[in-house]
């Protein structure tokens, strides 16, 4: 755990000829179609697991576009209509002197989508190359990848509870904007994308590198 | 905390069923009785293999059925009520999910339910079918494994925690413009998030497949 040369010695399921199970480890000793104990799809490694990786992540990327550009909410108030991009609510709470929630919203719309676009992109080449960087870095750079990415759904839910509260007869009404659909569509891409990534393909570098 | 024993090379082709390959990294272990309370760690990448817990079974039946609860009190009951004067007042979770329901952006209205209701619904539902049979040494029920599989790939997609940080955000939003009281809407899914996160932690999932297979055999 400590000492990542030690990872040398120690013996794969796949190397063993064996197939492991991803959802409950049950080991089987021929290749079937489904896990025996837990009846998940089996295979050793995910099949075109990068694959699906780089896709998910372009669909990801190419919705994370208009989630920018386009409004997030749309107030209309005696009259007059203010559009907010997701930059936007977030300069709007930092001038409400909201300075936490500011710095919530800004994390999970901004930093979370941005971070893990490049987080994914460097674990998918860092297994794609030959180049042996530590495992249990990549390990946990994954681990969080998978665990921060939900919560960028913060901003979607926020926009519909506030169009669901502000609802002023005439004087004021909220609306969600059509960026909201996008960013929803960009976390989902982008949490296919870290979910069709194999944490196992990190350790195989090592595999490679002492057979 | 202990570590599994690497096993033998020539021990690993003659029985796959005294061994478990460490669903994140792939190395293998020999299978052996964890303690109650001790927790089984992958020698290579670390990721907890096995916990088990004495009466974990019957502990995270009751605390999904108590989350269902909450889930049905947190629909119902009024949401964060703002006051002012000339508000039509739209404040139960329903009322958040329908928020989007006019043309375009009628999909999202769906996919707000299905992440904040439906699914994490859905998921302690599949938990207490497959668990209650066991918690009471019962076989399991007919399709008790499709069932935990289910909850275990809903997991991620189960958001109620992240929606109680949204109802913070957008009550700071309105701050300005309403008054805002908390309704107990608001606290049961507070409450909620605490259970559902005492659950996940409770809940060792190897050791429930290993148990369903045992249970299903005998």
């Amino acid at each position: 755990m400590e000492n990542a040369r030690r990872t040398g010695r120690i013996l794969t399921a796949a190397r063993a000829g064996l197939i492991g199970c991803a959802g409950c480890g049950r080991v089987h000793d021929r290749p079937l179609s489904h896990c025996l104990r837990c009846g998940r799809p089996l295979h050793a490694r995910k099949p075109h697991s990068l694959q699906r990786v780089w896709a998910w992540m372009i669909a990801g990327l190419i919705t994370y576009i208009p989630a920018n550009v386009y409004p997030m909410l749309i107030t209309r108030n005696f009259g007059k209509e203010y559009e907010n991009t997701i930059v936007g609510g977030v300069i709007e709470l930092m001038n409400h002197g909201s300075y936490g929630v500011a710095l919530i919203v800004f994390f999970a719309s901004i930093v979370i989508p941005i971070g893990k676009f490049i987080a994914i992109a460097y674990l998918a080449l860092s297994v794609q190359s030959a180049v042996v960087i530590r495992g249990h870095g990549r390990q946990r750079l994954y681990e969080v990848v998978e665990f921060i990415g939900r919560w960028s759904m913060i901003d979607v839910f926020v926009v519909a509870i506030l169009a669901a509260l502000v609802q002023f007869d005439f004087a004021a009404t909220i609306n969600p904007g059509i960026a909201a659909i996008s960013f929803a569509l960009s976390v989902a891409f982008t949490m296919l994308s870290a979910q069709s990534f194999d944490p196992k393909s990190i350790w195989d570098a090592y595999e490679a590198d002492d057979t | 905390m202990e570590a599994l024993a690497p096993p033998q090379p020539d021990h690993a082709t003659r029985d796959p069923r005294g061994l478990i390959a460490c669903p994140t990294c792939d190395a293998l272990h020999r299978d052996m009785s964890v303690a109650a309370g001790a927790r089984a760690r992958c020698t290579r990448c670390g990721t907890v293999l096995m916990a088990p817990r004495a009466g974990a079974m019957t502990q995270i039946v009751m605390l999904a059925a108590t989350s269902a609860g909450l889930m049905v009190a947190a629909g119902f009951f009024p949401l964060p009520r703002p006051f002012a004067p000339g508000i039509t007042t739209h404040s139960s979770l329903f009322d958040a999910v329908l928020a989007f329901s006019s043309g375009v952006l009628l999909p999202l209205s769906f996919a707000t339910a299905a992440l904040i209701v439906a699914l994490p619904l859905l998921r302690l539902l599949a938990i207490v079918y497959t668990l209650a049979p066991m918690a009471l040494g019962w076989r399991p029920a007919p399709g008790a494994v499709a069932a935990f599989r289910l909850a275990q790939g809903l997991k991620p997609w189960a958001m109620a925690e992240i929606f109680i940080v949204g109802v913070v955000v957008a009550l700071v939003k309105v701050a300005g413009l309403v008054t805002v009281t908390l309704g107990p809407a608001f606290w049961a899914f507070v409450a909620l998030v605490a259970v559902t996160t005492l659950k996940d932690t409770v809940m060792c999932e190897l050791t429930i497949w290993k148990t369903l297979e045992e249970r299903a055999a005998s």
